[in-house]
């Protein structure tokens, strides 16, 4: 497989940067607007993917290693069970942030209102934990196809 | 009436892209047309007013799909045999 183009090449890097912004919006305003974690980081690992396409695996696999990969998805997990785990005191899942004023502690105005971002609890902080999860395991099986079509025969065609 | 225009007109757009997507003796063509369906589809999805589905389905679907698809071409034959 021949290299991509210039054509290709400067299209994904214009094309990159809304992605990632969407994605991340995507999972940030989660409680609020369609989409969460697995929507947002669907779209995430998608950007990274494009980068992966059009710049070639050699040049990914020199910046971002698969234990790296491994890492983040672990972060994700253990963020998740530990969020489940602290509301223990009242009921597993118990969302012990909702109304209590520290962080995404607000509670909601009555009524139709445009949204709050600092409201809901804990649900913000277990949709990044999935965001990361899930960008971590969505690309890590993009990453090792591309590793197994690069040593099988990249050069051939 | 508009709208259930919409939403017959796209599920015909779709079967046609299933069927290029099958006819294609080009595989990395077939990819793109399969691409296109599940792009329609996410379409599909919005217009019947799910568009935490329809952007699961575009990520997912549309993209990452795609990808693997083109890196498993990429280690095997372009062309289908006969």
């Amino acid at each position: 497989m021949s290299e991509p183009s210039k054509i290709v090449k400067t299209i994904a890097s214009i094309i990159f940067p809304p992605t990632m912004v969407f994605g991340i919006y995507v999972i940030l305003h989660g409680h609020l607007t369609p989409g969460g974690g697995f929507q947002g980081g669907a779209v995430v690992a998608s950007a990274i993917t494009l980068l992966l396409v059009a710049f070639g695996t050699a040049e990914i696999a020199r910046r971002l290693k698969e234990s790296h990969l491994s890492v983040i998805e672990s972060i994700g997990a253990l963020g998740f069970i530990s969020l489940a785990l602290l509301g223990l005191t009242a009921t597993f899942f118990y969302n012990f942030l909702a109304g209590s004023g520290f962080i995404f502690g607000r509670i909601p105005p009555f009524g139709s209102n445009p949204g709050d971002m600092n409201t809901a609890g804990t649900l913000p902080l277990m949709n990044i934990s999935v965001g990361l999860k899930v960008i971590a395991g969505l690309f890590a099986v993009v990453l090792v196809l591309a590793f197994v079509a690069r040593s099988k025969g990249g050069g051939k065609r | 009436m508009i709208e259930e225009l919409y939403i017959s007109l796209v599920p015909m757009l779709m079967v046609i892209a299933a069927i290029l997507a099958v006819h294609f003796r080009d595989l990395i063509s077939a990819t793109i047309a399969l691409a296109v369906m599940s792009l329609l589809l996410s379409l599909e999805f919005y217009i019947l007013h799910a568009p935490d589905v329809a952007i699961a389905e575009a990520g997912v679907g549309a993209c990452l799909t795609t990808a693997l698809l083109v890196f498993a071409i990429k280690s095997t034959r372009r062309m289908e045999e006969r």
